[in-house]
């Protein structure tokens, strides 16, 4: 196999940037895209350069935000926005190469090793693709370009905004190995502090340490890292299709209140599962298997999953099978503070199936056109237009609106 | 003041598809019919706040851009 060239594109501050394009009156503030405060999962999802120079960070509450720096504006998240800029950004990179691995909306891996560009060299095709999502997006990127996609990825995190960084074989050793182990693709809160406790703090430690230590301390993963930090990362660049780009579609919510019973996980649950199976719809997905996560007052959590008999974009069917799921393996020994529902296994939503002889197929055409119907006024008019009865059983419970929330567009290095 | 208005267009679509805007209708409600179409191209408008398929048009003797966005087209206010 010949040398490869893998660049890692990383749309910087992707949703904040994308609210400032749409309105101009917020450049220059320090801005935040944020949940809502008063249903309790109020935190910040992004932020602008000049909200991370007062200290705001990804993840806190608002009101500790808004302690920081007082005149924050904080603007709600339009996924819808974030969706239609991630695909223009992907039909950009599908005109450099077909290897293309999204990572999250705003990230992409993309081998062009072999491509007809890749003679130009791959710092030539970072500019040339930051050039375009600058003029084409109206947004910056900083790609990283490399031999492999754990250097591409770090590249890309070490020069921000609007930047190339190429870390070659010649050059990587001075320039990635002063960096501290913690930059490294997926090592986390955990690994770094293991890896500090033992004396390792940069990635040019952990490429020293014996890899027979290493996989003493981690197992299997640490034989990973020891790979990672010597350039040794072999994965490839996954060519996704554009429907497989989504791997499940879920949404989670921390609630209004604690569920103390099945009526309240019920009401919450049909929130859930009509917003999962809207949002499959709007993929033209359907998912063959149902997930559910709970978690208790102590934030104690677990996941359960069930197949389906047949793939479905229904929100019924996932609210039934969610709640056959929250039944069996739940006894409401403690009130549950979060819980989620994904669909995965995702299929096309025209992968033909095999009809069930004991009939039910024409109440379930039924459904499918009643649900798109449902769609189809909520385009027009609004989510809140036409509602299911159940979410007027509890109104605290009832007022979450998970499409518009909490998106959670999950996507795994190692799947 | 906002600089993004979003203008009503005629369009027509080709057989094939393509699409060629007509004539635009401004805010006032004056209508101008399009001389020529000199560009297309992806272009965000960071004036206007948006991103979309680029027009270049020339109505009379005034160049102007026009940019569809998904569905709706805007004009950059001057």
């Amino acid at each position: 196999m010949g040398e490869r060239t893998v660049l890692h594109v990383d749309m910087n501050n992707f949703y904040a940037s994308v609210e400032c394009l749409h309105d101009p009156s917020l450049r220059g503030k320090p801005v935040a895209v944020g949940g809502r405060a008063e249903e309790r999962h109020g935190i910040i999802l992004a932020k602008n350069n000049e909200a991370k120079a007062y200290g705001i960070q990804t993840g806190e509450a608002l009101w500790q935000a808004r302690k920081k720096c007082a005149q924050l504006v904080v603007v709600p998240p339009h996924y819808d926005q974030y969706i239609r800029f991630s695909r223009i950004a992907r039909a950009i990179y599908s005109e450099y190469t077909d290897r293309i691995e999204p990572f999250g909306l705003d990230e992409a891996w993309l081998d062009i090793s072999g491509s007809r560009t890749a003679q130009a060299g791959g710092r030539t095709v970072a500019d040339e693709i930051r050039r375009r999502i600058r003029d084409e997006m109206g947004l910056t990127a900083s790609v990283g370009v490399s031999f492999n996609k754990v250097f591409a990825k770090l590249g890309s995190d070490m020069k921000k905004p609007d930047a190339t960084t190429v870390l070659s074989r010649d050059t990587y050793r001075q320039r990635a190995w002063p960096l501290p182990a913690e930059a490294l693709l997926c090592v986390g809160t955990a690994t770094c502090r293991k890896l500090h406790s033992r004396g390792i703090y940069t990635i040019g430690q952990l490429a020293a340490t014996d890899p027979r230590l290493l996989q003493s301390w981690f197992g299997k993963w640490g034989l990973s890292l020891y790979c990672f930090a010597n350039g040794l990362d072999t994965s490839p660049v996954r060519p996704v299709g554009q429907e497989a780009a989504v791997k499940s579609v879920g949404n989670s919510s921390t609630t209004p209140r604690d569920l103390r019973n099945e009526r309240d996980a019920g009401v919450t649950f049909a929130a859930l599962a009509e917003s999962v199976a809207a949002r499959l719809r709007e993929y033209g997905l359907k998912g063959t298997t149902v997930q559910i996560s709970l978690r208790d007052d102590t934030l104690a959590g677990f996941e359960r999953q069930m197949k389906l008999q047949v793939p479905t974009y229904l929100s019924g069917e996932l609210f039934e099978a969610a709640m056959r799921l929250l039944r069996r393996h739940y006894d409401w020994s403690r009130p549950l503070r979060s819980v989620g529902l994904r669909a995965c296994g995702l299929v096309p939503w025209d992968t033909p199936v095999q009809l069930s002889f004991l009939g039910g197929e024409e109440r379930r055409q039924r459904e499918e056109r009643l649900e798109q119907a449902v769609d189809g006024l909520r385009r027009r008019f609004g989510q809140r237009v036409i509602r299911k009865g159940t979410l007027y059983e509890d109104k605290l419970l009832g007022q979450l609106n998970p499409k518009e929330d909490h998106i959670i567009h999950p996507v795994s290095f190692f799947s | 003041m906002q600089s993004k208005v979003y203008v009503a267009v005629v369009v027509r679509y080709s057989p094939e598809g393509e699409l060629k805007p007509l004539s635009v209708q401004w805010e006032d409600g004056r209508s101008f019919s399009i001389d020529r179409i000199l560009d297309v191209r992806r272009a965000a408008s960071i004036k206007a706040g948006g991103a979309g398929i680029r027009y270049t048009v020339r109505i009379g003797r005034h160049e102007t851009y026009l940019f569809l966005e998904e569905d709706r087209w805007f004009v950059q206010r001057r």
